[in-house]
């Protein structure tokens, strides 16, 4: 044994492992060496995970109104000024002063007062995930407040909003993708496995469906919700329209592939010794054209989410007191409110920096999909 | 050839039956009916009680008592036969009155929108393609990562930002104010120019972004194939062998796309119509959408659709002409 050259010995070692591995490991290293997309994934865990501990993250809850500091600016926490230098971050307290015109009140910043950032903090009460009580914050400040993003014309603390509105967004585009994923499988599969006036159907529907421009078309649905309905309804129903919306063009993907499964000779294999067509169709077929699915699922999210966003932002989607992205941006929908706190457009950095994870994600995960292709 | 024009011209006619009858699902789907919306906004604040029978009233004279498929015939003769949409209960006129020039300066925008996207996306995407990996070439993949992700009412918002923070300007509207009533005239025409660059420019934004990576790709393909490196060989002049073989090519998928791209700008332009305040279609649209205003809604929608449809039947018959490699089968 020791005659074999070591060199070789490791080679075959790893062509052993490449060829016994399984597809999704294969997928995996393929995109592990997409640095980019995998820093784009990250960003994107990132932000699922701050959108789920939101409350902990987010120094005050997401209605809570300071009305010592309506519209203020981002409070910049310092290290240092030009009364020394402090190991504890601290940001400067704020008095209020009226103004001897218009006799409203406005923020001013004292720079003699240190309101020194604390982390663990205890503060409001809150419901981790809907169940774990708590009123430990991540940061928080003992006097005065922290405001990171600024207030809105409120006062509510825009970071903790934002963070919020992460999970509100993010969480329609999941379910919404979802709904619309089981739609396409289960509607595409029966069409791509029976064919016929099923099959025509479908077809001429995710026709109409394509021509029709989307964002209209997620209006006029949005539009019949009532107004009357509570939050939570809006947002199960903004959820429902856009799977509902979403489905066919996956449909068409998932008929395609089955289409052309459907001739391979082990399908007819397993349909010869009798094989249930829905056996056929998980086991024999599904597995054969995941890959595919998935690329599909990640670049659809971006769309869902500025589909989301466009609506809240022009009112027909959700509504205050629902915190998403796009409700908050509807505070930067005029000139004159962007002119005045530049920071309430602070919601559309994080619209574009999912988006754009989402899509460089989507193209890692695309060309890893094809484990077998040569690059 | 002509046959394939008939048969695409009837197969138009067949989508919009389709389209027509989900956007009339789409003005049906609100709560409540035209009725009610009719009575609440006559005597809503006059002190008149509006009884049941008063609104079964309304509804016969309206013909609302009729069926769904009855309303819907009427409804799509209406337009057919007399081109008429039915009536802008908001605004107490018909729907064509509300319409108006709106439909010209929607038209306008589309196609100012589609010459600049045209204009950037095929020499800029060509020069990617021949100076590939180079430093301009990864400048521009960014740009279309960006061209997906920003979206373009966002773009809208920072291009106002910017203009009344560093230009003092406001670059809103379509019109400037001393022109806004005045009758048409060529002055009134350039200053509706000036004022569409830049809805034009924002909306123009994410199909250049993609349509230069469509260019981009195909051309890459087209470069490399053995025609090219023949014509090389026999000594014609790079520039012109560009333009003469894999160019000529790289322009088809961005004719077959057409469709597309009018379906990507109509479905944005309504947000940023709003943001930017144009008084077009787009923003007309989310208008009468919150005021459940069906009918104008519905109209517009079937307008904004038939103008994509239109457009992929003329998407189709240039590719027949530009390339006829291309099977004339539906």
């Amino acid at each position: 044994m020791s005659t074999i050259n070591p060199v070789l010995d490791k080679e075959t070692e790893e062509a052993q492992r490449y060829y016994s591995a399984s597809q999704w490991q294969l997928v995996w290293w393929r995109f592990k060496k997409h640095r980019v997309a995998l820093l784009g994934g990250l960003v994107l865990l990132f932000m699922f995970l701050s959108g789920l501990f939101a409350e902990f993250i987010g120094p005050y809850g997401g209605s809570t109104r300071n009305i010592e500091y309506l519209l203020g600016p981002p409070q910049i926490p310092r290290f240092w000024d030009e009364n020394g230098f402090s190991l504890r971050p601290f940001v400067y307290g704020v008095t209020t002063e009226r103004d001897p015109e218009t006799l409203a009140l406005i923020p001013i910043t004292d720079t003699n007062v240190r309101n020194y950032i604390f982390f663990f903090i205890e503060g409001e009460p809150y419901k981790l995930l809907g169940i774990i009580e708590s009123n430990i914050h991540l940061f928080g400040v003992q006097e005065g407040f922290v405001h990171l993003f600024g207030t809105d014309s409120l006062g509510q603390d825009l970071f903790s909003r934002v963070l919020i509105g992460t999970r509100t967004s993010l969480s329609i585009g999941v379910l919404g993708v979802l709904i619309s994923f089981f739609l396409a499988l289960f509607i595409g599969g029966v069409a791509g496995y029976a064919g016929g006036w099923l099959d025509y159907g479908i077809q001429r529907f995710t026709e109409i469906i394509r021509v029709i421009p989307i964002i209209p078309l997620y209006m006029g649905l949005a539009a019949a919700f009532p107004r009357d309905w509570s939050s939570t309804q809006v947002y199960f129903a903004m959820t429902l329209i856009i799977g509902l919306v979403g489905w066919p063009t996956l449909a068409r993907r998932i008929r395609g592939q089955l289409l052309t499964l459907r001739n391979e000779d082990y399908v007819m294999a397993a349909r010869l010794s009798g094989a249930s067509p829905y056996r056929i169709i998980s086991l024999h077929m599904l597995p054969a054209f995941m890959s595919y699915i998935v690329v599909d699922l990640v670049i659809s999210f971006p769309y869902v989410i500025l589909a989301e966003t466009a609506l809240s932002f022009i009112g027909l989607g959700l509504r205050p007191p629902s915190i998403s992205w796009g409700v908050l941006l509807q505070d930067a929908q005029n000139i004159r409110a962007i002119e005045q706190a530049p920071w309430l457009f602070i919601p559309a950095a994080f619209v574009v920096v999912a988006v754009l994870a989402f899509t460089i994600l989507g193209d890692g995960v695309r060309d890893a999909a094809d484990p077998y292709s040569v690059h | 050839m002509i046959r394939f024009v008939i048969e695409r011209f009837f197969g138009m006619f067949v989508t919009m039956f389709f389209v027509s009858i989900m956007v009339f699902i789409i003005m049906e789907l609100p709560p409540g009916d035209y009725a009610d919306r009719y009575a609440f906004r006559k005597f809503s604040g006059t002190g008149v009680t509006v009884t049941e029978s008063d609104l079964d009233n309304i509804r016969a004279e309206l013909g609302l008592d009729r069926p769904a498929y009855q309303r819907y015939f009427s409804w799509i003769g209406g337009i057919l036969f007399r081109f008429d949409f039915g009536d802008a209960f908001a605004y107490e006129t018909s729907v064509n009155n509300v319409l108006g020039q709106r439909l010209g300066l929607t038209l306008a925008i589309l196609f100012s929108t589609l010459i600049i996207t045209y204009l950037v996306a095929i020499p800029v995407g060509i020069y990617a393609a021949v100076h590939r990996h180079s430093a301009a070439d990864y400048g521009l993949t960014i740009f279309s990562y960006l061209g997906l992700a920003l979206p373009n009412f966002l773009l809208a918002l920072i291009l106002l930002y910017i203009s009344v923070k560093y230009l003092g300007s406001s670059v809103g509207g379509l019109f400037s104010a001393e022109y806004q009533d005045a009758p048409w005239s060529i002055a009134k025409f350039v200053d509706l120019l000036k004022h569409l660059m830049v809805p034009a420019i924002v909306l123009a934004w994410s199909a250049t972004a993609f349509q230069i990576q469509t260019v981009r790709a195909t051309m890459s393909d087209e470069i490399n194939k053995l025609s090219v490196t023949a014509a090389r060989a026999r000594g014609i002049p790079e520039r012109r062998l560009l333009f003469k073989y894999p160019a000529r090519l790289a322009i088809n998928p961005v004719v077959s796309t057409m469709g597309f791209d009018v379906n990507r700008i109509f479905s944005e332009l309504p947000i940023v119509a709003l943001v930017l305040g144009l008084a077009e279609l787009g923003e007309l649209l989310i208008q009468s959408y919150l005021d459940l205003d069906m009918f104008v809604a519905g109209a517009i929608l079937l307008l904004l659709t038939f103008i994509i449809v239109f457009m992929n039947f003329l998407s189709d018959i240039a590719l027949s002409f530009l390339d006829p490699r291309i099977k004339l089968k539906g």
